[in-house]
């Protein structure tokens, strides 16, 4: 008590800064600031003496200039005469939908492959941990490359499926076909299509929004007579029968509006030199789907396998002992709890794959990093406009993704006090 | 009522054999290939793809060609047999492993090879005699003379740049003791920046020792790779120990900037970063800086294995139970050794594999350096199929390249379960 008082009645000298441990931690925040600070402007005041030496401004004018090149694959309207913040707007799309199909199928395969791991099979365990192990320990982008090579030079060229002696043949009753020159296979068509409207930057197809609502609903009503089965089995003990209604729900309502749209397929067609009709995914996008779809599958079996491996054993047998049959016992007790080890890893993988799309550089594949960070960057001479607007985009990707994911995992996790 | 008649055994049965089937070549069989339909499909699928594999491999390997100037050549002497160019890589290997470098010097690094063996086996093996220690600290100023060449005294002082910050801590902790180590850290960088450049030129002047100097731009594969590999590795695990603190501390700023840069770091790609380093860096220096690219990318790939780091040690100060930080503090332990002595130690210990998994990453990472113009080992098949006499060559070059990081990356990795089993100290 007797040291207190002094030092509370001594008044405040300068060395209590350091040696109080009431203020340390506010000297060194300052302290810290002031470095920080001091370093941020070093940085700014060097970009602007750089910049003006170079005889640049810095602004994002270039954006909306013309971009003069063209783009192999297109989601929206795009032609060389658009603005770069068109280009940059085409690559993202790019970029999203690469991301989103290796995240849908690199999580097929490495929980495949994750669980087969842990197969008592003998044989399958073994393969799937050469299959791991290969892919985890080789770099990425020897995989790109080397799918890339194998789908450019060892696939037929269009000129094999001509004639009466054909070497090669379509596959899957000739639909689809296997080049070098990328993957035809058969497109969706509508004859009595709904047509499209314009959203002012891009053209939505209302033939797909109303299969989106179609299957939106579709799923929301199965959820209604999922519920009502369970109400009444609260009620009475008994489940009524929901299976043939949940088909009927599910697989009718968007049969329905696909035969109201007139849906049928585009058939690929060997027309002159090359195939027409269907659609036509190129090289660069199957490498790169393929290459992240089991370079990653590999990284997510892991992590399934750790997921699995992670529930005790113990709840297998207390579920067992409960009586549940061997499927109810996964989907009831060891899957619900495995979810929780798995899901923020997994997370991590999907970022992985946002932020590796950008190796598609390697193959030509016209991604955000091609388009707005490749030649936009190149034709503008805008590196650090360029540079830090890219960086914003990816920046924002992954923290959308993860906030979702997060609040995904979230609403599955353990509540815990 | 009937009497049972009694019996009694006197008599052991002789051990009978098991039943048949029950033990064996065919109880394994049945156990785990054949247990149920779905896993004899499975292995009977696994069978049929593994038979197809090396039905189109083995050839290819078995017919290999091994002597050959050309890919024409190659063909010539296989006549329409599939097989395998492998002259490519007796033509071209070491290429692959040095890239550009002068081949009279290739002594150089693979000097620098065996010496980073000689210096690591302290760090990573306990029986190893812990004098070595020294050379390990010696080492990166000796590996940078013996790679790019020039004085020696340039690496010599910049060495000295730490004696000279440890007589500074000396000094000051004699004084005020709460300062010296940024006192330590500024004396060293003060060293660095102003002192370090003209004295080696003048003591170059007085004594010439020194090894032809070799551009960096003549770096290229295997070599390049473990030079960026190695020492990110090295720089990444204590700056990512400090960014995880960072984040932990009590100080919002600090706190704050760390979990900013982290973020930042975590969310944009590597290549992005590494066309910071070629392209942005000459705009964020001062005009006329111009430094070498090696190391602008070995900065870029340091900061971004720093930030993964520090998210697999913050997991492991996360997974220590909160009663370790307050036994260190009851003890009335400081800050920084409550740290080094309780927390650290066990939470680098839970985040060993973690840890190595960013080695791996990292080290796999590196094949990216390509995009910015040097040469990685996959850059390098690039420039060998230009050449006209290995022109159209994939396989051969893709699966050297692909064994030879599978044997770094499979090496890491075992490496870090023996780890584990070596400082495993709990009693299960």
């Amino acid at each position: 008590m007797g040291r207190a008082d002094a030092a509370a009645s001594g008044g405040f000298s300068l060395g209590m800064l350091i040696y109080d441990t009431r203020y340390r931690s506010l000297t060194i925040q300052i302290v810290f600031l002031m470095l920080f600070m001091a370093a941020a402007a070093w940085l700014v005041e060097n970009t602007i003496e750089n910049l003006e030496a170079l005889g640049k401004d810095f602004s994002f004018r270039f954006l909306s200039a013309p971009a003069g090149y063209d783009i192999n694959q297109r989601l929206i309207d795009y032609n060389n005469q658009m603005s770069h913040a068109r280009a940059m707007l085409v690559g993202l799309l790019n970029t999203l939908v690469l991301a989103a199909a290796a995240c849908v199928t690199a999580t097929i395969v490495g929980v495949i492959a994750g669980v087969l791991r842990l197969s008592r099979n003998w044989v399958v365990a073994r393969l799937m941990t050469v299959y791991v192990e290969a892919f985890r320990n080789i770099p990425l982008l020897l995989w790109i490359l080397l799918i890339f090579a194998v789908m450019t030079e060892s696939m037929p060229p269009p000129a094999a499926f001509r004639g009466e002696a054909a070497t090669s043949s379509m596959l899957l009753f000739d639909s689809v076909a296997i080049t070098n020159r990328g993957v035809y296979v058969p497109e969706p068509l509508f004859d009595r299509s709904l047509g499209t409207v314009d959203l002012g930057i891009f053209l939505v197809s209302l033939d797909l929004v109303a299969l989106i609502i179609a299957v939106v609903a579709a799923v929301a009503i199965n959820r209604a007579i999922l519920r009502r089965a369970e109400a009444v089995q609260n009620l009475t003990g008994i489940r009524p029968t929901t299976w043939w209604q949940s088909i009927l729900v599910l697989g009718g309502i968007p049969v329905a509006v696909l035969v109201a749209l007139g849906f049928h397929l585009g058939f690929p067609e060997l027309k002159g030199l090359n195939f027409s009709g269907g659609t036509h995914l190129r090289n660069s996008l199957i490498a790169m789907w393929l290459a992240l779809t089991i370079y990653t599958g590999a990284f997510i079996a892991e992590n399934v396998r750790a997921g699995i491996l992670a529930i005790s054993r113990g709840q297998t047998e207390a579920a067992f002992s409960l009586g549940l049959r061997p499927g109810r016992t996964m989907n009831l007790v060891i899957l619900p709890q495995a979810l929780r080890v798995i899901i923020p890893p997994l997370i991590s993988q999907y970022l992985n794959i946002t932020k590796n799309t950008s190796l598609a550089l390697a193959v030509g594949y016209m991604d955000l990093r091609s388009t707005l960070g490749g030649i936009t960057i190149n034709q503008t001479g805008r590196e650090l406009e360029g540079m830090l607007l890219m960086m914003l985009v990816y920046l924002v990707l992954s923290l959308s993704i993860s906030t979702v994911m997060n609040i995904y995992n979230a609403r599955v996790k353990i509540k815990e006090r | 009522m009937d009497r049972t008649a009694p019996f009694v055994r006197t008599a052991m049965i002789p051990q009978a054999p098991p039943p048949r089937g029950e033990t064996g070549l065919v109880h394994w069989v049945r156990a785990n290939l054949f247990a149920t339909p779905l896993d004899a499909v499975l292995t009977v699928l696994s069978v049929v793809v593994v038979w197809q594999i090396a039905a189109g491999i083995g050839p290819w390997f078995l017919n290999a060609v091994w002597n050959a100037s050309s890919l024409a050549q190659c063909r010539e002497i296989l006549a329409g047999e599939p097989g395998a160019c492998l002259a490519v890589i007796r033509d071209r290997w070491h290429q692959l492993l040095f890239g550009f470098y002068p081949s009279e010097f290739y002594w150089r690094p693979t000097l620098a090879l065996i010496l980073m063996l000689v210096a690591l086996a302290p760090i990573l093996f306990a029986g190893a005699p812990r004098r070595l220690l020294w050379f390990s600290a010696v080492y990166p100023a000796l590996a940078y003379w013996l790679l790019w060449g020039g004085t020696i005294w340039f690496p010599a002082l910049a060495l000295a740049g730490f004696a000279v910050g440890y007589g500074a801590f000396r000094a000051v902790h004699a004084a005020v003791p709460l300062i010296a180590v940024p006192a330590a850290a500024l004396a060293t960088v003060l060293w660095w920046v102003f002192l370090t450049g003209p004295l080696s030129e003048a003591l170059h002047a007085i004594l010439p020792v020194g090894l032809t100097f070799v551009r960096s731009d003549s770096f290229g594969g295997f070599m390049l790779s473990t030079i960026i590999g190695v020492t990110g590795i090295a720089l990444s695990l204590p700056i990512g120990i400090l960014l995880a603190l960072g984040r932990k501390s009590d100080m919002l700023l600090i706190k704050t900037i760390s979990v900013g840069f982290i973020e930042f770091i975590r969310g944009v790609p590597l290549i992005t970063l590494l066309f910071t380093a070629s392209l942005l860096l000459n705009y964020f220096l001062p005009p006329g800086t111009n430094f070498d690219i090696v190391l602008r990318v070995v900065i870029m790939v340091t900061l971004f294995a720093a930030a993964y780091m520090a998210e697999v040690i913050r997991g492991g100060l996360a997974a220590l139970p909160r009663g370790q930080y307050e036994a260190a503090d009851s003890l009335g332990l400081d800050y920084w050794r409550s740290m080094r002595l309780i927390i650290l130690p066990q939470a680098l210990k839970i985040s060993i594999p973690g840890i190595v998994n960013n080695f791996i990453g990292l080290f796999k990472d590196t094949t990216l350096v390509v995009f910015i113009g040097l040469l990685d080992p996959l850059g390098l098949t690039t420039a060998i199929r230009a050449d006209s006499a290995w022109n159209g060559i994939f396989w051969e070059l893709y699966i050297f390249v692909g064994a030879c990081f599978f044997i770094f990356c499979f090496g890491m990795s075992r490496y870090s379960m023996h780890l584990e089993a070596r400082l495993k100290t709990d009693h299960r």
